[in-house]
């Protein structure tokens, strides 16, 4: 029963003719998103990656509330120790006596939400400014691909140290930094695929039927663009992340005593003949980050190849 | 010994949805001078049987069966053997010019190199036999063109030097895969005329792929029809189009637009192209045959002389008889 | 009351240009002009199709969009329903938008790859009667969908999962949900098979009927719209050669370009064709950015004279059949 109204829904049955109300159920589709997803789910190393990046992820969230050693704690009495299992210290302790577990898990927390963070801003603004360069054209997007190549030219250590001067440091600031140096490849991509999303036939049918400009943006091209978005965000993470790390490492980052991977690896470099366990597993745990983005990524990319539809 | 033939030929592919049989059972004959039309629409597998003859296969296909140009197999050949026939004695033209040509070299550098590999020819040899052919395919201005882009030249033009490409070495056999498919209708004419005109002065013999029913009426002596990769029907011209005895032919015929027909409505032919991996145990054509019964659908029919003309050959349950009546009520309404 | 004698689409004189700036000039440097369309007018009355013919390049696409303002037209007067489209405001279109309508040519790229055909077929119905109730619209498409020959139960399918045929099929319900007047058909069978093209043209012809449209059937190839048109109007590089009824243009064509476009069709029957003459055009098609003076026609015309260089000749009315623009006709 489709209608309160019995008698009007018979009446507009009766009015389009032929019976509608098929004995058959509706057959559901296989959506492009769907079959992206089976052909993503047949490549090993993307899923592999894609679950060792959960397991870390969820180490880093959860790990330091189940380990007994706080990452700040300094312990004088065991300064600089090597990996062992006496007192928890699986990964070893830093000069202070912290734990570097429990601060390398708690580093992974910070690197993993500014990259979180950061891309997100990034992704936001790059797919708004080049959607809309890409859908008006014209001089507008000229002379918003113009700011872009501005920002390429900006050389962004001098821009952060400046700003970490005169604002000091913090988190917030570090994410606002690398939003506003890390979006101008998605607004690059995004635009040269809503160019030739614009050309299609099918938002060429819309605009024929009449379908508002907002609704053909929101409805037709942003759905469209999705793909190459999701793409270039696992692309996006871990170059912030390494944005990050390099921040860090220069001093220009996070504060004591919170700490990064890159605030890691900058302490561990300086004792990396005494104390090499101080920046291998660090440095480790980034590098294993970065290569399960970079073969999700590929596997993303593999997925939703319009070649393969 | 005739120039071209070809037994039982077949094309398999292997695909991520399994073994796909694009073409089965293919045998035919041709002379000197003799043009075949093979006709079909989208999944028959005309592209596929020709190009399997000329050892272009993509990489996941496969060739049954035997093509032999003056009793060498074309399909038992390595591919250095193969290269000496392949433009030299056999020669292909295809759909779409822009794509088929080099967009990188002038129109004389790959002209110069097919005659420099084939025939051993130095440049300006080559240069003036490569003048002088465009100027048979009538491009104006020959000399000054020759040392143009591909991108320069006209649709129409690209195919008259692909044309004179493939004549260079004056092959005995031209295959011409939808020539004029891409083309518009009046340089469409003009390319056949001059494919009749070559034929006439060379003797060239030539294979033409196509779906357009009237540029065969106008070319070809013989005509194989083909659908999801099976010969349907196969014979003679006159016989093919006067007399059809196969349901998918008749209907074919009958969908056509024509310009002679009398404003009666197009006969359409109920269904979609065939999915070539799933096609029926039977004959392809039964799931929209009008005349099919379960024995088509589970058997397939063999290839026979026709009861009524043993010259052509069909492939149906039916009698030639009960198609012919079919033909005369201009059945099927979609 | 529609007086039945007015048309409901009344094009004069309607002119499309486009300036191209040639690649690598100074950008300060005056833009060329491509005449895509050049002077075209023509009437259509409620129920009638008109076919549109051309070869490639020769604008009828271009006519198409600009008829619905997908394009902007650069000169002339297209009038709708007795009111003055080129001058209209977005709303005003938006209305006319609701009884005008467009069949793609690539059936599958003209549906959006991520909706459903429920989306796409319902899309019409939700940007024009905003205030429909869902069940109401999906009602409608099922309707609409059984009408033009497919399985109500394929409503949430993508349009991937769907042959060529069978997409065209879906834009033809997209274009039809709302019950429009007119239909712009640009190509829409030239890239089906020949099977599925009858198919589809037999499907035109019935809906026509029964729903009273209007169509203007844009291909080119002659013998497909002999079997749909009333009237026919042959273009060439911008401008009309020939506008006539269906049977004279047929059987005594007026204009040399409809003569050589008829001699060259091929005919399936072999007989005929070993015994054709065919009119063959030389030269090449010229660039409709300079076009010839005079005559459009007249480099490849197998009839030219002098004069025809120096004056373009106007489409005039031979009889009550046939309008041809050529000074010897």
């Amino acid at each position: 029963m489709l209608f309160k109204n019995k008698d009007k829904q018979d009446q507009l049955v009766a009015a389009l003719g032929r019976a509608v109300e098929s004995a058959a159920a509706d057959i559901q589709g296989r959506s492009p998103w769907a079959d992206a997803r089976g052909r993503f789910l047949r490549n090993k190393a993307a899923v592999f990656s894609l679950c060792l990046l959960t397991l870390i992820t969820v180490c880093c969230v959860v790990g330091p509330w189940l380990l007994p050693n706080a990452f700040d704690a300094a312990d004088w009495d065991a300064m600089s120790l090597p990996p062992m299992l006496k007192g928890w210290h699986f990964f070893g302790t830093d000069e202070s006596g912290r734990d570097l577990l429990v601060r390398s898990l708690v580093g992974g927390r910070v690197s993993l939400l500014v990259g979180f963070l950061a891309t997100l801003s990034a992704v936001t603004l790059g797919i708004v400014w080049g959607a809309t360069a890409g859908f008006i054209g014209g001089r507008v997007d000229a002379f918003m691909m113009r700011v872009v190549d501005m920002m390429y030219a900006v050389p962004y250590l001098l821009i952060a140290i400046l700003m970490v001067t005169i604002l000091g440091r913090a988190f917030y600031l570090v994410v606002i930094t690398i939003t506003v140096f890390s979006w101008m490849d998605m607004a690059r991509v995004v635009r040269g695929q809503t160019l030739s999303l614009r050309s299609k036939e099918f938002i060429e049918a819309a605009r024929a039927l009449g379908v508002p400009t907002r609704r053909i943006i929101f409805q037709h091209i942003v759905p469209n663009l999705l793909g190459i978005v999701v793409i270039y965000t696992t692309v996006t993470v871990p170059a912030v992340i390494l944005v990050e790390s390099v921040l860090s490492f220069l001093g220009l980052g996070i504060q004591e005593p919170m700490t990064s991977w890159g605030v890691l690896i900058h302490d561990g470099a300086s004792v990396m003949e005494v104390s090499s366990w101080m920046l291998l597993f660090p440095a480790g745990l980034l590098s294993l980050t970065l290569y399960c983005f970079n073969y999700i990524g590929d596997g993303l990319r593999d997925a939703l190849d319009p070649k393969e539809r | 010994m005739s120039l071209i033939e070809v037994n039982n030929l077949g094309v398999q592919f292997q695909t991520q949805d399994g073994l796909v049989y694009a073409v089965n059972g293919i045998n035919f004959a041709l002379d000197r001078g003799q043009t075949l039309g093979i006709v079909g629409e989208s999944g028959s597998g005309k592209s596929q049987s020709v190009l399997a003859m000329m050892g272009l296969l993509a990489s996941n296909g496969k060739a049954t069966g035997q093509a032999l140009y003056k009793g060498q197999d074309l399909l038992a050949m390595r591919p250095a053997e193969l290269n000496k026939i392949r433009g030299n004695r056999v020669a292909m033209i295809f759909q779409d010019p822009m794509t088929s040509l080099n967009p990188y070299l002038t129109v004389e550098r790959q002209m110069t190199e097919v005659l420099q590999f084939h025939k051993g020819l130095d440049r300006k040899a080559a240069r003036a036999r490569s003048v002088q052919l465009l100027d048979a395919v009538k491009i104006p201005e020959a000399a000054r063109r020759i040392t143009m882009y591909p991108h320069e030249f006209s649709g129409g033009m690209r195919q008259r030097v692909m044309i004179a490409m493939a004549l260079l070495c004056e092959p005995e056999v031209l295959i011409a895969d939808e020539p004029t498919t891409a083309l518009d209708v009046t340089v469409q004419a003009q390319i056949i005329a001059l494919l009749r005109d070559l034929q006439r002065d060379f003797g060239t013999a030539i294979i033409m792929i196509t779906h357009d029913l009237g540029v065969v009426a106008g070319l070809c002596d013989e005509v194989m029809v083909l659908y999801g990769g099976r010969v349907m029907e196969q014979g003679s011209a006159d016989s093919i189009f006067y007399g059809a005895s196969h349901p998918y032919t008749v209907g074919l015929l009958g969908a056509i637009p024509r310009l002679d027909a009398d404003d009666e409505a197009l006969v359409a032919i109920p269904g979609a192209p065939p999915n070539m991996a799933r096609l029926p145990k039977g004959c392809p054509f039964s799931e929209r045959c009008t005349l099919a019964d379960d024995q088509c659908r589970d058997v397939m029919p063999a290839l026979l002389p026709a009861s009524h003309n043993p010259a052509v050959f069909r492939a149906c349950h039916r009698s030639s008889e009960a198609v012919a009546e079919l033909a005369a009520k201009g059945a099927v309404h979609a | 009351m529609r007086d039945a004698a007015q048309p409901i689409l009344s094009v004069r004189d309607l002119k499309v240009h486009f300036k191209i700036k040639s690649g690598g000039a100074w950008p300060w440097s005056a833009a060329r002009t491509l005449k895509a369309v050049d002077g075209i007018s023509f009437d259509i009355h409620a129920g009638e199709t008109l076919g549109v013919v051309g070869e490639s390049g020769c604008g009828k696409s271009t006519l198409a969009r600009a008829v619905l303002n997908l394009i902007p037209a650069t000169a002339g007067s297209i009038v709708w329903m007795g009111q003055e489209m080129t001058s209209a405001s977005s709303q005003a279109w938006l209305a006319a938008r609701a009884d005008i309508q467009m069949i793609f040519q690539d059936p599958l790229a003209s549906l959006d790859p991520r909706m459903t055909i429920a989306q796409i077929i319902a899309e019409p119905l939700r940007t024009h009667r905003p205030r429909m109730p869902e069940a109401e619209v999906m009602l409608r498409v099922k309707a609409m969908m059984g009408r033009v020959g497919l399985m109500p139960q394929q409503i949430n399918r993508y349009p991937h999962e769907f042959s060529g045929g069978q997409c065209q099929r879906i834009g033809i319900a997209r274009a039809l949900i709302l019950e429009p007047k007119l239909i712009i058909c640009d190509e829409p069978v030239s890239a089906l098979d020949v099977s599925i093209q009858a198919q589809i043209i037999n499907l035109l012809k019935a809906l026509q009927k029964s729903m009273g449209l209007a169509l203007i059937f844009i291909a080119h190839d002659l013998a497909v719209v002999k079997h749909i048109s009333d009237r026919i109007l042959v273009m060439y590089l911008g401008h009309e050669m020939e506008v006539a009824k269906k049977k004279a243009l047929y059987a005594a064509p007026r204009h040399p370009y409809t003569q050589a476009l008829l001699s060259a069709i091929p005919i399936p029957d072999p007989a005929l064709e070993r015994k054709k003459v065919i009119q063959l055009l030389q030269g090449d098609l010229p660039s409709p950015m300079s076009p010839p003076s005079g005559c459009v026609f007249r480099t490849r015309c197998p009839v030219a004279i002098a004069r025809c260089a120096e004056e373009i000749p106007p489409l005039r009315r031979l009889d009550d059949q046939t309008e041809a623009a050529c000074l010897l006709a």
